[in-house]
């Protein structure tokens, strides 16, 4: 799984590198989806419930699962790339959003949020914690900044499948919930917005916008729980070098 | 890819209308939610006043909030 995680973790720095105003998110897929299968990984999306698409892209107001497609990368723009690879037989899942070009401070605050409130989650992984103490911790940062958690949607197990048990709610009290054991490999995926928490899906059946139209933001990745604490498997040596393990 | 959190369907009564577009509704079940009204509702400007009938989508994990989704004749 370590080796999935780090084609994931390659693909949404690969897959980034090409962000820049003027290419469609279609066209970003096409880059993800190559550079996936030339590491001798499966783009796991991909046809997983009638997913159309490599991966999912995610702009601004829309939170998950947004299809690649016709549109533009625009400057100011909050983009999310959410990207599974299964290989091997096994599944690693991660997720980042980016600021395309100059965003303004509040935008900026929401991306520094969300990724403290996935540090403070994986931070609760460990063997003997509870699935809310993780979803607690992401709860308080993120309230605390005045931003809101998505409630229907949640983190959830990985490994020889894409969504396992358990489920791994974003808000919840301390204490509550199942066990986290050693061995035990877990998605983390805080779902953040600026406005409201609650959000709609659209005509497509897939993607997920907030109801307001505040803009959101997404980082999840692939913690192993181990007993000498979370174990990153999907850590990028570019983005975020102090988590590599 | 995050889990859709499977979501309940309930039905209610509209007892009050608050601010921002928020209403308490008064569950068949029993007890009373706080309710917003949903993005495609707003889109095609449905009104929703106290007396109506209305479907609720409420999560698993917040039994006390609520989004109104279809509005009953």
């Amino acid at each position: 799984m370590a080796a999935a995680g780090r084609i994931v973790a390659e693909t949404i720095d690969h897959t980034a590198a090409h962000l820049e105003p003027g290419i469609t998110t279609g066209e970003l897929d096409r880059i993800a989806e190559d550079f996936i299968r030339s590491r001798g990984g499966v783009p796991t999306s991909k046809g997983y419930r009638g997913y159309p698409a490599a991966i999912c892209i995610s702009p601004n107001d829309v939170v998950v699962h947004g299809i690649p497609g016709r549109h533009v990368v625009g400057e100011g723009d909050l983009i999310t790339i959410d990207v599974g690879v299964t290989l091997d037989g096994y599944i690693a899942d991660s997720a980042y959003t980016f600021a395309v070009g100059d965003v303004d401070d509040e935008s900026r605050r929401l991306l520094d949020v969300g990724r403290e409130a996935l540090a403070a989650g994986i931070a609760q992984a460990r063997p003997g914690n509870r699935v809310g103490d993780i979803s607690a911790a992401v709860q308080r940062l993120v309230e605390e900044a005045g931003f809101s958690v998505v409630r229907s949607l949640v983190g959830h197990g990985v490994g020889r499948s894409y969504h396992e048990d358990p489920h791994i709610p974003n808000f919840g009290d301390p204490g509550r919930g199942p066990l986290l054991s050693e061995g035990m490999t877990i998605a983390i995926e805080p779902m953040i917005t600026a406005g409201g928490p609650d959000v709609y899906v659209h005509a497509d059946d897939w993607t997920i916008a907030t109801e307001d139209n505040s803009l959101s933001c997404h980082f999840e990745h692939t913690v192993a729980v181990t007993a000498g604490g979370p174990r990153i498997l999907t850590a990028s040596g570019v983005r975020e070098p102090s988590l590599l393990s | 890819m995050p889990v859709k959190e499977e979501k309940i369907e309930v039905e209610g009564e509209v007892v009050e209308a608050l601010p921002s577009t928020m209403f308490r509704v008064q569950l068949d079940g029993g007890h009373s939610v706080l309710a917003t009204i949903s993005g495609k509702m707003r889109k095609h400007y449905i009104r929703i006043l106290p007396g109506d009938r209305v479907k609720v989508e409420l999560s698993p994990y917040d039994l006390n909030r609520g989004r109104i989704t279809y509005r009953h004749r």
